[in-house]
C-alpha cells in the first residue's frame, strides 16, 4: 500500500513536472509571469498573501473601473444622452467610495503585517552566513566554521564555461554559497565598496548591501535544490554579472562540505572523520 | 466652479476694450520674454526636445534589451549612462517642463484671471535656467565619470557611495550642477506661481471657485517649494563629500552614513513623483468635464483630494527604500502610511467617472487620452498598492516590476495627461486645429505601444528581473522582446505626433478655431478669450459672480 502511494505521488509528480516544465525551483522560466516557486515559508507566505489578497483585489479594482467606464462611455454617449444632468454633488456617494478603500486598505493591511513582521524578525538560527558585496562578486563566510572554511569569492562563471558546464550563465556561480536544508540560516548582509543587494527570489529576501552597515535577514528552505538571484542594487558597470548562486544540500552533505573545507570533492583521508555538530555551531552564532 | 456670464464678457474684458502692445521683435519676444504664454511656449518647445533625447536614450535601452546579449552598447558604462541620463532628462526636463512651465504657465493666470504671472522676470530666470542646465546634463555625456569610461551611470537615484567614490570623474559633477540650476528653477517657478495663485485671483474668483488645474498648480507649487530645497542640499552634500578631503557626510569610513542620502533623496523623491501627476490630475479634470457637458462632480472633494495627496506625500518616502536595512516598526508605519494614499486617489478616479455619468459625452481626441489616462492610472496605482507593501516589496524591489508600475503612472499617466493637454488647448496657444485622423492615429499607435513596453514588464519583474540590467539570462528573453517590439510602435507613434504637429502648422490658415472651439462643455476663462489670447490679456479685470 505504502509502496503504491508512493509511486503514485512520483507519477504525479511527474506528471506535473512534464506539463509545467516551467517548474524549475530557484530560477526563472521561459514566457514565465507567475513568482518563481517559493521554497521557504516566508516565500510562501508572501506569494500567498499577494495571490489570495492583492491579486484579486487589484484585477478586481481594474475590472470593476473598466466594466463601468465602458458602461458609463455607451449609456452616457453624445448620442444616446444630447442632454447632460447637471448633478455635481451627492454625499451619500462620496462617502462610499472613500470609506469603501479604507475597508479595502484593511483587508489588505492585516495580512501584510503578519508577513512583514513574520519576514523581519530572525528567529533562533541554526547557523549564520556573512555576505559581503563588492565589486563585483560576492564573498561568502561562514563565521559558524571559519576553522574549516574560509571566506570565499564567488565570481560569476563567464559564458562559455557556463555553457561547457551547462549551467544558466549570468546565473551560476564558481562558488555557490552552500547551505543545509530546513535549517534556519541567518544572513549577515554587507559591502566593502558600493552598495549591492542580496537577493534570492524563490526565498522571498532582498537586503541592501550597504557599506557600514551589518544588515541581517534569514531564511530555512525546504527543499534541496540550486537557487540563483542577482544582484539587486545598481552598483557599476558590472551589476548584472553578480548572481547569489546557492545550492542547497541536506545537512549530512552540508557537514561533510564543512568538513572538507568548503569543497564537495573529498580528500579521502579527511571524509567522514568528524561530523561538525549542528548544536554547537548555533551556540557559537553571532548574538542577535 | 467659476462660472462666466456671457454679458460680462464685453463690458469686463471684451476684445474692443483693450488694443494689443507692439508684440517685440523676435529676439526680443523669445529671449527676454516676460510673457508668460511666450514663457509657457518655450517651456512646451523645451519639453520636446528633452523628450526627443530622452526617448532616443530609452529606445536605445530597449533595442539592447530586445535580446539576451550585449549587442547595441559598446560598454556597460554606456548602458548604465544611457538608463540614468533618461531618468533625470524626462522627469527634470521633459514632463515637469511640460506640465508645469508649460500648460501652468499658459493656463494659470488666464484661469484665474490675470494678466500674468506674479514676477514675470523671474519666470524669464526660471525658463532659462533649464535650458542651462540641461547643457551641463548632455556635457556629461562626453567627460570622464568613472575608471570605466565617460559619462555618470548610477542611476537617476544617484546613491554614494556609486555617485562619489564610484564615479569620481567630472561626469557627476556637472549633473550635480545642472540638477541644482533645474532645481532653482523649479524652485522660483514655484514661488511665482504660489504668489500668483494666491494674490492675483480676479475680482470673485474666490480660493474654492478656481478652476481644478489652478488648484493642482497650487498644490504643486507647494510640494516643488517644500522638496526640491531637500533634494539641493542633498546633492550639494554628494557635491562637498566627492571634494578629495571634503566632507563625508556619506561615507562610512569617516563616520558618514550612506543611508542618509537614501532619506534625504526619497524625502525629495516621493513628493516629486506627485509634482509629475498632480497637474495631469487637473488637465484630465478638465477635459472629462468639458466632453461630459458637465460641471465637475465632488469640487471640492476633487480640490482636497489633491491637497491630501500632496500632504501624505511627505510622509511615506522610505517605501523607496524598504530593503535598506529599518527597523520593522518603521517599515509598517511606511506600509500603513502609503496605503493611505489609495484612498484620495480612489476620489479622484470616482469623481471622474461621476462626472461622466449622466453627461452627453463626446469622444474628442483630448476626451481619449483623458480617458486612457483614467484606466491606465488606475492600472499603475494598483500595482503600487502592492509595492507598499514591505512584505512583497522583498521580492519585487529593484524588479521589472517597479519599472512596469512607475511608467503606468509616468509613461501613461503624467504624459497621457502631456498629451491630453497638448490637443486640448492646442488651438487655444496656436489659434488653429490638428488633423482629427492623424492626431486618432497618434492616439491608438501611442496607447497600443507603451502598453506593449510596459504590461510584459509586470511578468518579468514578478519573474525576479533586476532592473538596470545590460543583460539577462535567456529565460527572460521572451517577454523582454514583445517589450521591445512595443517601444518600436512608440517609436513610430513619435514620429506621427511630430506629423500632427508640422500638418497643423502647415494647415494653420485653413483650420483657424473659434474662441470656444469646443462649446458648451468649456466653462474656464481661457475659453472667453480668442484663440490664440492677445499679448496682454485682462488689462480690464474680469468679475466672476
Amino acid at each position: 500500500m505504502r509502496h503504491i502511494g508512493t509511486s503514485l505521488a512520483t507519477l504525479v509528480a511527474f506528471a506535473l513536472a512534464s506539463t509545467a516544465s516551467a517548474q524549475v525551483a530557484g530560477r526563472p522560466v521561459e514566457r514565465g509571469i507567475d513568482f518563481q516557486e517559493p521554497v521557504t515559508p516566508v516565500a510562501e507566505m508572501l506569494v500567498n498573501f499577494h495571490h489570495v489578497f492583492l491579486l484579486p483585489i487589484i484585477v478586481g479594482i481594474v475590472l470593476f473601473v473598466l466594466v463601468l467606464m465602458i458602461y458609463i462611455l455607451f449609456r452616457f454617449r453624445e448620442s444616446a444622452n444630447p442632454v447632460p444632468s447637471k448633478t455635481s454633488h451627492n454625499t451619500w456617494l462620496e462617502v462610499v467610495w472613500t470609506i469603501a478603500p479604507v475597508l479595502l486598505l484593511l483587508v489588505i493591511v492585516v495580512p501584510s503585517m503578519r508577513l512583514l513582521y513574520f519576514q523581519d524578525t530572525i528567529p533562533p538560527a541554526d547557523m549564520t552566513i556573512k555576505a559581503t558585496g563588492d565589486t563585483w562578486a560576492w564573498n561568502y563566510a561562514y563565521p559558524d566554521f571559519d576553522a574549516q572554511v574560509e571566506e570565499y569569492v564567488s565570481n560569476m562563471l563567464d559564458e562559455d564555461t557556463a555553457n561547457q558546464l551547462d549551467v544558466p550563465y549570468l546565473l551560476a556561480s564558481d562558488a555557490p554559497l552552500v547551505v543545509p536544508v530546513d535549517t534556519t540560516v541567518k544572513v549577515l548582509v554587507t559591502s566593502n565598496n558600493n552598495m549591492h543587494s542580496f537577493a534570492m527570489p524563490s526565498f522571498g529576501i532582498k537586503m541592501d548591501a550597504v557599506p557600514g552597515v551589518v544588515n541581517e535577514t534569514w531564511f530555512k528552505v525546504t527543499k534541496e535544490g540550486t537557487y540563483y538571484g542577482q544582484c539587486s542594487e545598481i552598483c557599476g558597470i558590472k551589476h548584472a554579472y553578480m548572481p547569489i548562486h546557492i545550492e542547497v544540500v541536506s545537512k549530512q552533505a552540508f557537514a561533510q562540505w564543512v568538513v572538507n573545507g568548503g569543497t564537495f570533492d573529498a580528500p579521502a583521508d579527511i571524509a567522514m572523520t568528524e561530523q561538525p555538530n549542528m548544536e554547537s555551531a548555533s551556540a557559537t552564532a553571532l548574538p542577535k | 466652479m467659476a462660472v462666466i456670464q456671457p454679458g460680462d464678457l464685453n463690458t469686463a474684458h471684451g476684445k474692443s476694450s483693450y488694443k494689443d502692445p507692439d508684440v517685440p521683435g523676435f529676439f526680443a519676444r523669445w529671449f527676454y520674454s516676460t510673457n508668460h504664454k511666450d514663457i509657457g511656449t518655450l517651456y512646451l518647445i523645451f519639453g520636446i526636445i528633452s523628450g526627443i533625447i530622452g526617448g532616443t536614450l530609452s529606445f536605445y535601452m530597449r533595442a539592447e534589451l530586445a535580446a539576451p546579449g550585449i549587442q547595441v552598447f559598446e560598454s556597460e558604462q554606456a548602458y548604465n549612462v544611457f538608463f540614468s541620463m533618461h531618468g533625470l532628462i524626462m522627469i527634470f526636463f521633459m514632463v515637469m517642463p511640460a506640465l508645469i512651465g508649460g500648460f501652468g504657465n499658459w493656463f494659470v493666470p488666464i484661469m484665474v484671471g490675470a494678466p500674468d504671472m506674479a514676477f514675470p522676470r523671474m519666470n524669464n530666470l526660471s525658463f532659462w535656467l533649464l535650458p542651462t542646465a540641461l547643457i551641463c546634463l548632455l556635457i556629461s555625456f562626453f567627460v570622464p565619470g568613472s575608471a570605466s569610461g565617460n559619462g555618470f551611470g548610477g542611476s537617476w537615484v544617484m546613491y554614494p557611495p556609486l555617485s562619489t567614490t564610484g564615479n569620481p570623474g567630472p561626469a557627476f559633477d556637472f549633473i550635480i550642477i545642472g540638477l541644482l540650476a533645474a532645481g532653482f528653477s523649479s524652485i522660483f517657478g514655484a514661488i511665482n506661481f504660489i504668489t500668483t495663485i494666491l494674490n492675483m485671483r480676479a475680482p470673485g474668483m474666490t480660493i474654492h471657485k478656481m478652476p481644478l488645474f489652478a488648484w493642482a498648480m497650487l498644490v504643486t507649487a507647494f510640494l516643488l517649494l517644500l522638496a526640491l530645497p531637500v533634494l539641493a542640499a542633498a546633492l550639494f552634500m554628494l557635491f562637498t563629500d566627492r571634494i578629495d578631503g571634503g566632507t563625508a557626510f556619506f561615507n562610512p569610513a569617516l563616520g558618514g552614513d550612506p543611508q542618509m542620502f537614501q532619506h534625504l533623496f526619497w524625502f525629495f523623491g516621493h513628493p516629486e513623483v506627485y509634482i509629475m501627476i498632480l497637474p495631469a490630475f487637473g488637465i484630465v479634470s478638465h477635459i472629462v468635464s468639458t466632453f461630459s457637458k458637465k460641471p465637475i462632480f465632488g469640487y471640492l472633494g476633487m480640490a482636497y483630494a489633491m491637497v491630501a495627496i500632496g500632504v501624505v506625500g511627505f510622509v511615506v518616502w522610505a517605501h523607496h527604500m524598504y530593503t535598506i536595512g529599518m527597523d520593522v516598526n518603521l517599515k509598517a508605519y511606511f506600509v500603513a502610511a502609503t496605503l493611505v494614499i489609495a484612498v484620495p486617489t480612489g476620489v479622484k478616479i470616482f469623481s471622474w467617472l461621476a462626472t461622466m455619468w449622466g453627461g452627453s459625452i463626446r469622444f474628442t481626441i483630448p476626451m481619449m487620452w483623458a480617458l486612457a489616462f483614467i484606466f491606465l492610472f488606475v492600472v499603475g496605482g494598483v500595482t503600487g498598492v502592492v509595492l507598499a507593501n514591505a512584505g512583497v516589496d522583498a521580492y519585487l524591489h529593484d524588479t521589472y516590476y517597479v519599472v512596469a508600475h512607475f511608467h503606468y503612472v509616468l509613461s501613461m499617466g503624467a504624459v497621457f495627461g502631456i498629451f491630453a493637454g497638448w490637443y486640448y488647448w492646442h488651438g487655444k496657444m496656436f489659434g488653429y486645429h490638428y488633423n482629427k485622423w492623424l492626431a486618432g492615429l497618434h492616439f491608438w499607435t501611442f496607447f497600443i505601444g507603451v502598453n506593449v513596453i510596459f504590461f510584459p514588464q509586470h511578468f518579468l519583474g514578478m519573474q525576479g528581473m533586476p532592473r538596470r540590467y545590460i543583460d539577462y539570462p535567456a529565460e527572460y528573453a521572451f517577454w523582454n522582446y514583445v517589450s521591445s517590439m512595443g517601444a518600436l510602435i512608440t517609436a513610430v507613434s513619435m514620429v506621427v505626433f511630430f506629423v500632427v504637429v508640422i500638418e497643423a502648422f502647415l494647415m494653420r490658415n485653413k483650420r483657424r478655431v473659434a474662441d470656444n472651439y469646443w462649446g458648451e462643455g468649456a466653462t474656464t476663462l481661457e475659453w472667453t478669450l480668442p484663440s490664440p489670447p492677445p499679448f496682454h490679456q485682462f488689462n480690464t479685470l474680469p468679475r466672476i459672480k
